[in-house]
């Protein structure tokens, strides 16, 4: 048996939105060298749809696919969206991860939703200016729900 | 396909894989039976043991086969820790970057049996100081051991000189030899080994059979109990067929020992050579003092497994020190133990390559180590931290 599956192999050896956004709306950083494992995601956010995505991974096989694959699934896609992103859909999407690189698909919903938060973090002020009825900083689910 | 990979395991020899065969198709007797056929399987047996016993200049009677190298190792270790025991003596002397069969043996005795064990230091250059393991030996130290080279960063110690300081003090000497024997020559009368482990499959030949050399005198507490086969010290039928499969590899890589040594040393050095071309990484380990095939690599900014995952794709076989190949979340103890520290130590790379590599094949190794690294940092988000200053570079 390989240790990864096809999926994740693929993923892996043509990794998907590689690379750095320069003008980004929202970057978040998780993970550290010493574990091995660091995932940089970088996010153009415009009206809040996710516009363009590209990530950076210091990792292993999993961590790669992991990131390629989560940037993959919120691609397009409205930020309230890319705010339920969960590691077992990242996982699942990846027709499954060994046990023991759980961990990878975990650091990648963290990335996003760290990036997602620094874009909240970020734009927060101008929109409470903009809109001061509206709740910032926190993320709104598909239904609208604060 | 270029196997860089050893000290993993090897390819059996055909003289292994032929001796082998012949024994299990023609002499298939149990050696134990008084009859015709189990005394040819005896024949083999003794024959195989004769020769193992000439390679390392032991007496035929000092040889015991076992299933490979961790049980040689666990065998000496809790033999001479009983020993030690009865006379009061609880302390033993090892290195920080043994192989876990030795490790974990300590370990054990640490816990269960409330021994007392001194790792040394092996330093940046993963070798043992003499005077260190002069100082650490005490009145109770039941037992010395130290492993001929090292199984990731292939560095050899000064086995001799601690072989002698332990004669001197009268405290039995072990060394896990897998990784050397074969590869250099190894003498137990002129290395002052006591006991010595080794590993058929390390040098051509099968896996699942090794040995331990035992010194006249010492006495051996078997692990398995069961029948008198090896003279009582090891029980259960002997893997005939692999015993003497082993001896046939054994016999065959002695033959051409020195010159094989040669060849592959000087590979070796134009493979140290080209992977330095690599900027910020660094060769673990004495560059001199190591075993003919081993190469061993630090590269900051990218992560082992990734980095054999693609030289796989690439017709290339290796291994790495990092957490993610081992399935632990701590990178290599012995790339711990020679100082890197645990973001240099993801990245490490260890080609282990023997006479079957080609010159040919090192620079088609050292293209795709270059390519592989580059492309891993270009998107390494440590790798952009290091080259925009935001971070201090380690190598």
């Amino acid at each position: 048996m390989a240790l990864y599956s096809e999926k994740v192999m693929e993923h892996f050896r043509n990794p998907r939105n590689v690379g750095v956004i320069e003008d980004a709306d929202g970057i978040g950083e998780v993970g550290n060298a010493k574990c091995g494992d660091i995932m940089k995601m970088y996010l153009k956010i415009d009206d809040e749809m996710i516009t363009d995505v590209k990530f950076e991974t210091f990792g292993c096989g999993s961590a790669i696919a992991s990131s390629s694959m989560a940037t993959e699934l919120i691609k397009g896609k409205p930020v309230s969206e890319a705010m339920m992103l969960t590691n077992k859909a990242v996982a699942e999407a990846l027709d499954g991860l060994p046990d023991y690189k759980m961990h990878c698909s975990v650091l990648a919903e963290e990335a996003i939703k760290s990036a997602l938060d620094d874009y909240y973090s970020r734009h927060g002020s101008d929109r409470a200016e903009d809109e001061s009825s509206k709740k910032i900083g926190r993320p709104v689910d598909a239904a609208g729900r604060s | 396909m270029i196997y860089a990979d050893n000290a993993a395991t090897t390819r059996m020899s055909e003289a292994a894989v032929n001796t082998m065969v012949a024994v299990c198709r023609e002499n298939w007797g149990n050696p134990s039976s008084l009859y015709a056929l189990g005394q040819r399987s005896k024949e083999i047996l003794e024959k195989a043991r004769d020769d193992v016993a000439k390679a390392i200049g032991a007496d035929p009677r000092e040889i015991i086969f076992t299933s490979g190298g961790s049980e040689a190792d666990n065998t000496a270790i809790l033999s001479a820790a009983k020993q030690g025991a009865k006379s009061g003596k609880k302390h033993i002397v090892s290195t920080a970057f043994e192989h876990h069969a030795v490790l974990h043996t300590l370990e054990r005795l640490k816990k269960e049996e409330g021994f007392d064990i001194t790792l040394l230091d092996v330093h940046e250059d993963g070798l043992v100081r003499t005077e260190e393991l002069e100082q650490a030996l005490r009145d109770d130290t039941c037992l010395v051991t130290v492993m001929y080279a090292n199984n990731e960063i292939g560095t050899i110690q000064p086995i001799k000189e601690i072989g002698a300081i332990c004669r001197a003090r009268r405290i039995p000497f072990h060394t896990d030899a897998v990784q050397a024997i074969a590869h250099v020559p190894i003498n137990v009368e002129e290395d002052n080994i006591d006991m010595l482990s080794a590993s058929a499959h390390k040098f051509h030949g099968p896996k699942g059979v090794g040995f331990l050399y035992v010194k006249k005198g010492i006495s051996i507490r078997n692990l398995i109990d069961g029948g008198a086969q090896e003279r009582g010290r090891r029980a259960g039928t002997e893997n005939v067929a692999g015993i003497a499969a082993m001896a046939a590899a054994l016999t065959e890589s002695l033959k051409n020992q020195e010159k094989t040594a040669e060849i592959v040393t000087r590979r070796r050095d134009r493979l140290i050579r080209g992977l330095q071309e690599i900027p910020h990484s660094a060769l673990n380990g004495d560059a001199v003092k190591r075993l003919p095939g081993n190469v061993n690599f630090c590269f900051e900014g990218i992560e082992g497994e990734s980095l054999l995952l693609l030289l796989d794709d690439k017709g290339i076989q290796a291994s790495s020190g990092s957490a993610c190949t081992s399935g632990s979340l701590d990178p290599s103890h012995v790339l711990l133990a020679i100082g890197r520290v645990h973001d240099v130590a993801h990245g490490s790379l260890r080609l282990t390559i023997d006479e079957d590599t080609s010159d040919e094949d090192v620079e088609t190794i050292i293209r795709a180590v270059k390519e592989v690294v580059e492309y891993l940092r270009s998107f390494s988000p440590i790798w952009r931290d290091l080259m925009a200053g935001r971070k201090q570079f380690i190598l």
